[in-house]
């Protein structure tokens, strides 16, 4: 199996988030592997590790897993991560004519990166922590027109009947879901626990391939991407007013009574 | 008057509360005209009728089973056929798959997690945790915007809509991947996290006994939420974790419990309308977020909580 791992480098989400000139400020916080991609990377890992002879990952097991990225050079520290939890290689995407991009333009540049490779499996993480729209694998799945497997909370490939089931986890409830190769599949938080990398898998991991693509070798005209070709515009972005601190009582018995009574006040109970 | 469009989330012939709420935002900006995928609408039809909906556009089809590609295709084709001003959908998983995937489709901007949407379809977006609020526009080909449920208060005004049914054809290519077994989720008592106008939700500090947070949301008809820290310590089910990486709420209410406020938290909750916070450390952050703070034990203060809201009630 071929299998692709969709990353993006987002802000630490610990860290306080501001925008610059309608977009959000990249370059003045850390910059990490986005939480929720750490899930697919790791997914992709065990079902490596599950179809493969040794158990393990690697050029052995007959199978890949290759990380795609689009972003700033330095993006290739996130990347450097999934490689030393145990991906093959990876593959960024950077050209500064992608500064701005919107989902449908990240999309599009994914998808003809994806195209390229063949891949059996695309997993992606549900949401990037930062942009948090959670739209991109279905662009994806539309764009290849391939299956879509999102909000996998369990995935069972089966690499001889080249089949995938899912058990799709959302707010209405779980959907048992199938599909034939090639998929495009997004995994949820709980799915799995990524794991941390080892000594040896960083050591690995500085050897490894990162091939940088410009926008160009993508084959996506310059004018489809970026800022310049987003198809919605910010009129403004205002920090809310901080929320001044209200009330605070120290509870010396009647703590619950005082609460009950601020509700009351304010009709909420 | 140009027409607006919004999906209606339905499940067992019923309209989800939010196709109130789309409803009522469509009206704000044109004629509404709901969008219902089912094969057999009658009953919900009558449901949007209290919402003032002018006109209802019906297309039967296996849409349980062929989930998200198949019901973007039917959008796309009564997009080709209405040419509205916009279409509107819920912010939910599936909602904004099909957004998404009819933006690709229709060649159209898209924005996601709007708070509101104005008569010029200018939409109102509170991100990073609800400290920066933006408005956009969107300016190619058919806007399409996702709303937040709860967002606004539906409002009702009795219609007697147009209906028609629309043909659609559904491709190969939307069917390849397809439902085959679906359990939905158990309901219990309390109201949907995202709906619920009322949230209270426990952290660290229960310590793993969620009894009281459940004794007090249930005395107020509330939901369940959860800090990460809390389900990340099996304390409470991922579903209902509350922040970052977990659901966004905007309720009237939000009561955070034994919960010390880190960002990842207030990202999925600095939004409510009023903030209640119960933490025995008075430097906990939550504590100056919060409109009204106790600064006490919640075992303590909860179960005296629960009670004089039960003796109200009684």
């Amino acid at each position: 199996m071929k299998i692709a791992v969709c990353v993006k480098q987002v802000p630490d989400s610990w860290a306080e988030k501001k925008m610059a000139n309608g977009l959000l400020d990249r370059a003045n916080v850390d910059a990490v592997l986005n939480d929720l991609d750490e899930y697919a990377v790791e997914e992709a890992l065990r079902i490596v590790e599950a179809n493969s002879a040794s158990g393990e990952v690697g050029e052995a097991s007959g199978h890949s897993v290759t990380i795609i990225s689009m972003g700033p050079e330095r993006a290739t520290e996130a990347l450097r991560k999934a490689l030393s939890m145990g991906a093959d290689d990876a593959i960024l995407i950077s050209d500064a004519a992608l500064s701005g991009s919107d989902a449908l333009a990240t999309s599009l540049v994914l998808s003809e990166v994806i195209k390229k490779g063949n891949y059996d499996l695309v997993i992606c993480g549900t949401e990037s922590t930062d942009a948090r729209m959670s739209v991109v694998p279905a662009m994806l799945a539309e764009r290849l027109g391939v299956a879509q497997l999102t909000f996998a909370g369990k995935v069972k490939v089966d690499p001889a009947a080249s089949t995938v089931e899912v058990d799709r986890v959302t707010e209405f409830g779980i959907e048992t879901m199938n599909a034939k190769f090639p998929v495009v599949l997004s995994v949820i938080e709980k799915i799995n626990e990524p794991r941390y990398p080892s000594f040896k898998g960083i050591m690995a991991a500085k050897k490894k391939v990162i091939t940088t693509m410009t926008l160009a070798e993508t084959g996506v005209a310059a004018s489809s991407v970026g800022l310049s070709a987003a198809w919605s515009t910010v009129k403004d972005a205002l920090p809310r007013p901080a929320r001044s601190a209200g009330i605070k009582v120290t509870d010396e018995g009647e703590g619950g009574s005082k609460l009950v009574d601020y509700l009351v006040e304010k009709r909420l109970a | 008057m140009s027409s607006v469009l919004f999906l209606v989330d339905h499940t067992g012939g019923k309209i989800a509360k939010a196709a109130g709420e789309l409803a009522t935002f469509a009206k704000t900006a044109g004629e509404s005209v709901a969008v219902v995928l089912s094969s057999n609408p009658a009953e919900i039809i009558t449901q949007l009728s209290a919402f003032g909906v002018d006109k209802v556009i019906t297309a039967a089809g296996d849409w349980d089973k062929y989930s998200s590609a198949a019901a973007a295709e039917a959008l796309a084709q009564i997009i080709a056929a209405e040419k509205p001003a916009a279409v509107l959908i819920t912010s939910s998983a599936r909602g904004k798959e099909i957004a998404g995937r009819l933006a690709v489709k229709t060649n159209s901007g898209l924005i996601t997690d709007a708070v509101s949407v104005d008569k010029d379809l200018i939409a109102t977006q509170s991100v990073f945790g609800g400290s920066t609020t933006v408005h956009s526009a969107v300016i190619t080909g058919t806007p399409i915007i996702t709303l937040r449920s709860n967002s606004i208060e539906a409002v009702v005004a009795q219609s007697t809509p147009a209906v028609s049914e629309f043909a659609v054809t559904i491709s190969d290519n939307a069917k390849l991947a397809t439902v085959t077994a679906s359990t939905p989720a158990v309901k219990g008592g309390r109201p949907e996290l995202t709906e619920a106008s009322i949230v209270v939700s426990g952290g660290r500090g229960t310590n793993g006994d969620f009894k009281p947070v459940e004794a007090f949301a249930d005395s107020l008809g509330a939901a369940v939420g959860a800090s990460r820290a809390a389900t990340d310590a099996g304390w409470y089910p991922h579903t209902h974790q509350v922040g970052q990486t977990g659901k966004t709420v905007s309720p009237q209410l939000y009561v955070a419990a034994g919960i010390s406020g880190a960002i990842q938290h207030r990202a999925g909750m600095q939004t409510s309308k009023t903030i209640v916070a119960i933490n025995k450390d008075p430097e906990a952050p939550i504590l100056e977020l919060a409109d009204f703070a106790v600064v006490g034990d919640l075992f303590n203060v909860l179960p005296q909580a629960t009670q004089a809201i039960v003796a109200r009630k009684a």
